[in-house]
C-alpha cells in the first residue's frame, strides 16, 4: 500500500483562505454548539414528559408515553429531515415562510435533537420516580405537601441523584448523535470531516484527529457529570458517596 | 398546501421497496454477525486472560465514542486500502456491501455489552456445577452459561436490533440505497419531500412500535420466575 502520510496537511491553506485545522475548530465548536443546546432542551422537556409519565392522570401519562413511543422508532436523520422539510409546509404560510428563510438552522437542529433526546430522557426520569419507594409521596401528602410540591421537594431531587449515571451516559452519546445534524446542512465536525476527506484525500490522519475529537468531548462531558454525581450522591445508598462533605 | 400528492409514493413503490429489502437485509446480517462477535468479545473481556481482556475493552470502548456515521464513512474508504494491502490490487468494494462489514462490526460492541451483562447474570454455581460434571471451561460455557445469558437477555438483543434497523438509514452518509436513501433519492429528482419523508417517518413508526410492543410481550412471557 502506498498511502502517502502527511500529518502537516492540516496546517495547509484550504480554498477559503482557512487552514485545515483551522475548518476542524470550527466544525468542534458547531458540535458542542448543537450538543449543548440539545442537551438543554432535552433535559427540560425530557424531565416533564418524565414527570407526567409518573402522575396519576391518565391524559398525561397517554401524552407522556405517546411522545416517547413516537420520538423512539423513528430513526434521528428521519425526524431531522421532518423538521427541515416537512413541518415548515404544515405551519401557516407566513410563519412556514419564516422558519424556511430566517430561522437560523441551527436552531431547528437543536430542535431536532433535543426532542429526540427528550424521549430517552423521559425515559430514565421516569425511571428515576418509579424507583422510589411509594411512601415517600405518601409522606409527602400526609405533610399536606400538593401533588406538585411531593415532586418539587421530595421525589425529583432524589430521582434525579439515583438516574445521573443514566443521564451521564445519555450526555455523552449526545455528542455522537449530532454528527447527523451534517445532513441537515449544520457545518459542525464530521461534516467538517467529509469535506477534508474530500479536499485531501488524507483519510487516516483526518480520521484519527477527529476520532480523537470525539472521544475528548465525550469525556469531558463524563468527568463534568461524574463529578456532579460525586458531589451529590446520596448518603447511604449503595451508589452514594460518604456524603458531600 | 393543499396540493399534497401521494402519488409519487405509488408511482415509486418499487423502488422504496427494493431500498426497505436493502435496510432489512444489513440489519439481518449485522444483527447475526454482531452477535457472534459480540459473544466471542464479551467471553474475551470475562476471561482471565490479560491481553484478551484488554483487547475487547479496548474495542468496545473505542466503537461506543464514535459517531456511527463517521465509522460508516471511514470503514468505506479506509476498507479498500486494507484489501488492497493484502491481495496487492485495487479492491472497490462499493457503499451497499461496506455497510454489512460496518454495521457488523460497530454493532458487535453493543451486543458484547449485553452478552456481558448477560453472562454477568448468570449464578455463579452454574459454573461450578458444570465443572463438577467434568466439564471444560468452552463446554461449561457452551452448554450452560451462555445459553442461559442468551436467554436472559433475548429482550435486550431485540430491542438493540430495533434501534441497528433505525442506525441503517445513516448509510446515507455514503449515499447507499436504503429505504430512506430510496426515498431521498426521489425526493430529489421529483421534489416531493413532503410526501416522501413523512411516508418513510410513518413506515419506520409502524414496524418498529410494532416490534418493541412484540419485544414486550416476549419479555413477559419469557421471564424465568425464580
Amino acid at each position: 500500500m502506498n498511502y502517502h502520510w502527511d500529518w502537516l496537511f492540516f496546517f495547509q491553506e484550504a480554498d477559503d483562505g482557512l487552514k485545515y485545522y483551522e475548518w476542524i475548530i470550527s466544525g468542534m465548536g458547531w458540535t458542542v454548539a448543537v450538543s449543548l443546546g440539545a442537551l438543554a432542551v432535552a433535559l427540560l422537556l425530557g424531565s416533564v414528559l418524565g414527570v407526567m409519565r409518573t402522575t396519576p392522570s391518565r391524559l398525561l401519562v397517554a401524552i407522556g408515553d405517546t411522545y416517547v413511543d413516537v420520538f423512539r422508532n423513528v430513526p434521528l436523520i428521519v425526524q431531522l429531515f421532518m423538521w427541515f422539510f416537512v413541518i415548515p409546509e404544515f405551519l401557516p404560510e407566513k410563519l412556514g415562510l419564516w422558519v424556511k428563510q430566517e430561522l437560523p438552522y441551527l436552531v431547528t437542529a437543536i430542535i431536532g435533537l433535543g426532542l429526540y433526546t427528550a424521549a430517552r430522557i423521559a425515559e430514565q426520569v421516569k425511571s428515576g420516580i418509579n424507583a422510589l419507594a411509594r411512601g415517600q409521596r405518601f409522606a409527602g401528602l400526609a405533610l399536606g405537601f400538593t401533588e406538585w410540591q411531593t415532586y418539587r421537594y421530595v421525589r425529583l431531587p432524589m430521582a434525579y441523584r439515583i438516574v445521573l449515571p443514566a443521564i451521564t451516559s445519555e450526555a455523552m452519546n449526545i455528542f455522537k448523535n449530532s454528527a447527523v445534524t451534517y445532513a441537515v446542512g449544520i457545518l459542525e465536525l464530521y461534516f467538517q470531516y467529509k469535506q477534508i476527506i474530500e479536499k485531501t484525500s488524507q483519510v487516516l490522519e483526518i480520521t484519527i484527529v477527529v476520532t480523537a475529537i470525539y472521544f475528548g468531548l465525550a469525556f469531558a462531558m463524563n468527568r463534568v457529570l461524574a463529578f456532579i454525581e460525586k458531589r451529590s450522591a446520596v448518603p447511604g445508598l449503595i451508589t452514594g458517596g460518604k456524603g458531600g462533605h | 398546501m393543499n396540493d399534497f400528492d401521494f402519488g409519487v409514493v405509488t408511482a415509486n413503490w418499487q423502488f422504496l421497496a427494493e431500498g426497505l429489502r436493502y435496510t432489512l437485509q444489513v440489519t439481518v446480517v449485522a444483527m447475526i454477525g454482531g452477535i457472534i462477535l459480540g459473544t466471542l468479545l464479551a467471553l474475551m473481556r470475562l476471561s482471565s486472560i490479560k491481553p484478551l481482556q484488554l483487547f475487547a475493552s479496548a474495542y468496545v470502548n473505542f466503537f461506543r465514542s464514535v459517531p456511527l456515521v463517521q465509522v460508516i464513512l471511514a470503514f468505506y474508504l479506509i476498507l479498500p486500502m486494507v484489501l488492497q494491502l493484502f491481495t496487492g490490487q485495487p479492491m472497490p468494494i462499493g457503499a451497499a456491501n461496506s455497510a454489512y462489514f460496518t454495521f457488523t462490526v460497530f454493532e458487535a460492541a453493543y451486543y458484547s455489552e449485553i452478552m456481558r451483562s448477560g453472562i454477568q447474570s448468570v449464578a455463579r454455581g452454574q459454573i461450578a456445577a458444570g465443572s463438577a460434571l467434568g466439564f471444560t471451561y468452552g463446554q461449561t460455557m457452551r452448554l450452560v452459561v451462555l445459553p442461559q445469558a442468551f436467554r436472559n437477555m433475548l429482550p435486550v438483543l431485540l430491542t438493540q436490533t430495533i434501534v441497528l434497523f433505525q442506525d441503517v438509514s445513516l448509510v446515507y452518509a455514503i449515499g447507499a440505497t436504503d429505504f430512506f436513501g430510496a426515498a431521498d433519492k426521489i425526493t430529489q429528482r421529483d421534489l416531493r419531500p413532503v410526501e416522501m419523508y413523512t411516508t418513510v417517518a410513518v413506515v419506520y413508526f409502524i414496524i418498529c412500535f410494532t416490534l418493541s410492543r412484540l419485544v414486550k410481550r416476549l419479555q413477559a412471557r419469557i421471564a424465568i420466575i425464580r
